[in-house]
């Protein structure tokens, strides 16, 4: 006989709410449905009132991790259908904001990660290790998210041959301190047990559910927008997707795997930042200073374009149609997770019930689902619930239960 | 694996399909960084009739990555554009291709495609109900975006008289209130 266990809808971190169905026969989930939804916001609707420019600050606002990556694509996007040309040096301050943003959500998710298997004290230390990036995102584009940097044709703020230094103070913080990262989430044997062979998901599945981002490339898809069509400044840079098997020399598509990716991605990120400080070339850092000018060209302007971008979770990737309004006629946005939300299904299937919370942390998606769980017991008509307290302690008795 | 020109798979599209098949295409080159690398984008428009051939067509090519379904009412039609990329996992050689079509309003409907690529499901299961177009073969299933109880028969992306108000209410307030 099987328990019907649903989880979620809503949790306060989590950018797209979802509920989980879960069939489950004793520990083991035999089946699980999904049903996403719970805090659709209409952010486009919203958009068919706002010109592109207001349009920025509200991408920006669709995720506050991702909070570069979206408005990147959607300048992307309106550049591609007006024609404009952005400077090169635009184009490397971009780069260099949204690899800071990488460095940050990776460490982030690091942190959660270490968090939902009972590792708190490596949550607050990561955590802490995550400052330094914030606190240089604050000196050079004035916030710890929320950047407000990009603009239709550039960037608004400059990087400087005075601010450099202190960008390379931050990124050397991090050289020094990623072999104790390293050492704490890949050679620790009780993380290992708890997320090898876990929530795995072949290389099959990961293509025909068009999976994206770190965890399309830890089931061995070597998909990167950075690499396979670079933009901006990485069509300049040495930019290489990367897979598990780098490090271990095998794909297994389990959780430890989806850690490797993020942790080496970490290291890549420095590498990237570092090649655009010293390449970095002269020049204007937006093509059109004057927004009401911009303005006035977008409005004349018809056509449609794409703007993709390889954000810390996956692709982002925008439509925008202007068809010589004020207005936008068309604006599409979607998340990486929104392409992530089916490969659950194979990772979750076959689990238990303690597996869950780092099976689906292990997407990044913002660990929201776990807010509350209902076990119904379908015989005598039983109710109980589980909040995520007691779901977050099921995962802290079977990492004790667990290690030798 | 052989890596085909942009210019050649919109070639290979209008030789394999129809002749009236494809209404209009175009080819787009961008450049990146200081060398000015070049990477390409595909719009084609294709008649509703020969929609899912051509999706079969690009299947032959490679296993296409999927990105979404955008969608556009223009009046009397709505225009659905699939994005999809191929010749991913390899550096600058990737290619955008977006396939359109037009639907008629007076018959809304369009086959799926989750028989050729499963993770489509979400992206339709989005279209069926924000613009009420009917997805043949896809399983009848809850909404997954918009509230279970949403005002029937009202589609918020459209700007026609189905379309929404600014304000929208859920059935239980409506009862409420009256």
């Amino acid at each position: 006989m099987t328990y019907s266990v649903p989880i979620g809808p809503v949790h306060p971190s989590l950018k797209e709410p979802v509920t989980f169905n879960f069939e489950i026969y004793g520990e083991h989930i035999e089946n699980v449905n999904l049903a996403p939804g719970d805090n659709h916001r209409g952010i486009e609707f919203m958009g068919r009132q706002r010109n592109p420019i207001q349009i920025i600050y509200l991408a920006e606002r669709i995720c506050g991790i991702c909070s570069a990556s979206h408005p990147f694509a959607f300048c992307k996007a309106v550049e591609n259908a007006a024609g404009i040309e952005v400077p090169e040096k635009a184009q490397y301050i971009r780069v260099i904001i949204a690899e800071l943003e990488r460095i940050h959500s990776h460490i982030l998710w690091a942190g959660i990660a270490a968090h939902e298997l009972g590792f708190d004290s490596v949550l607050y230390l990561s955590w802490r290790a995550r400052e330094e990036v914030l606190d240089l995102l604050e000196y050079l584009t004035g916030n710890r998210i929320n950047y407000g940097i990009f603009m239709i044709g550039g960037v608004r703020r400059d990087i400087s041959k005075e601010q450099i230094p202190r960008v390379r103070k931050t990124l050397d913080f991090y050289k020094d301190i990623y072999s104790k990262i390293e050492d704490v989430f890949l050679n620790d044997p009780t993380i290992a047990l708890r997320t090898k062979n876990v929530g795995v998901l072949t290389k099959e599945d990961a293509l025909s559910l068009c999976a994206v981002g770190p965890t399309a490339r830890a089931s061995g898809i070597k998909k990167d927008v950075r690499q396979d069509q670079p933009y901006s400044a990485y069509a300049d840079l040495e930019v290489k997707a990367i897979t598990p098997d780098i490090l271990t020399g095998v794909v297994n598509g389990d959780v430890y795997d989806r850690i490797i990716v993020r942790l080496l991605e970490v290291v890549q990120s420095i590498q990237i930042i570092e090649q655009c400080l010293d390449n970095m070339p002269l020049g204007e850092i937006v093509a059109e200073k004057k927004l009401v000018k911009l303005l006035n060209q977008l409005k004349k302007a018809k056509g449609e374009g794409i703007g993709r971008h390889e954000a810390p979770r996956g692709e982002v990737i925008h439509y925008v149609k202007l068809n010589e309004s004020e207005l936008p006629e068309v604006w599409k946005a979607r998340a990486p997770t929104y392409n992530n939300l089916m490969t659950w299904v194979p990772m979750l299937l076959g689990q238990q019930i303690a597996d869950i919370p780092i099976v689906v942390a292990s997407i990044d998606p913002c660990i929201a689902c776990m807010d509350r769980v209902t076990i119904l017991n379908k015989d005598n008509d039983q109710k109980s619930i589980l909040t995520k307290k007691d779901l977050h302690e099921l995962s802290v008795q079977k990492t004790r239960r667990i290690t030798p | 694996m052989e890596y085909m020109k942009s210019d050649e798979i919109v070639k290979l599209f209008k030789k394999r399909l129809n002749k009236s098949a494809i209404i209009d295409s175009r080819i787009e080159t961008k450049t990146a960084g200081l060398k000015k690398s070049i990477y390409s984008v595909i719009w084609l428009q294709i008649r509703l009739e020969n929609f899912k051939e051509a999706i079969k067509l690009l299947c032959t090519i490679q296993f296409p990555h999927f990105a979404i379904i955008s969608g556009n009412d223009i009046g009397e039609e709505i225009e659905l554009i699939y994005h999809f990329s191929i010749y991913y996992a390899e550096r600058f050689k990737e290619i955008s291709i977006n396939l359109t079509t037009r639907i008629p309003k007076k018959n809304l409907k369009i086959p799926t495609i989750t028989d050729l690529i499963p993770g489509a499901q979400t992206t339709e299961r989005e279209i069926k109900e924000m613009f009420g177009i009917t997805i043949e073969g896809l399983p009848d299933l809850p909404n997954i975006f918009l509230p279970q109880d949403f005002q029937k028969g009202a589609y918020p992306w459209r700007r026609d008289e189905k379309g929404v108000d600014k304000t929208v209410r859920k059935e239980d307030e409506v009862r409420k209130v009256e």
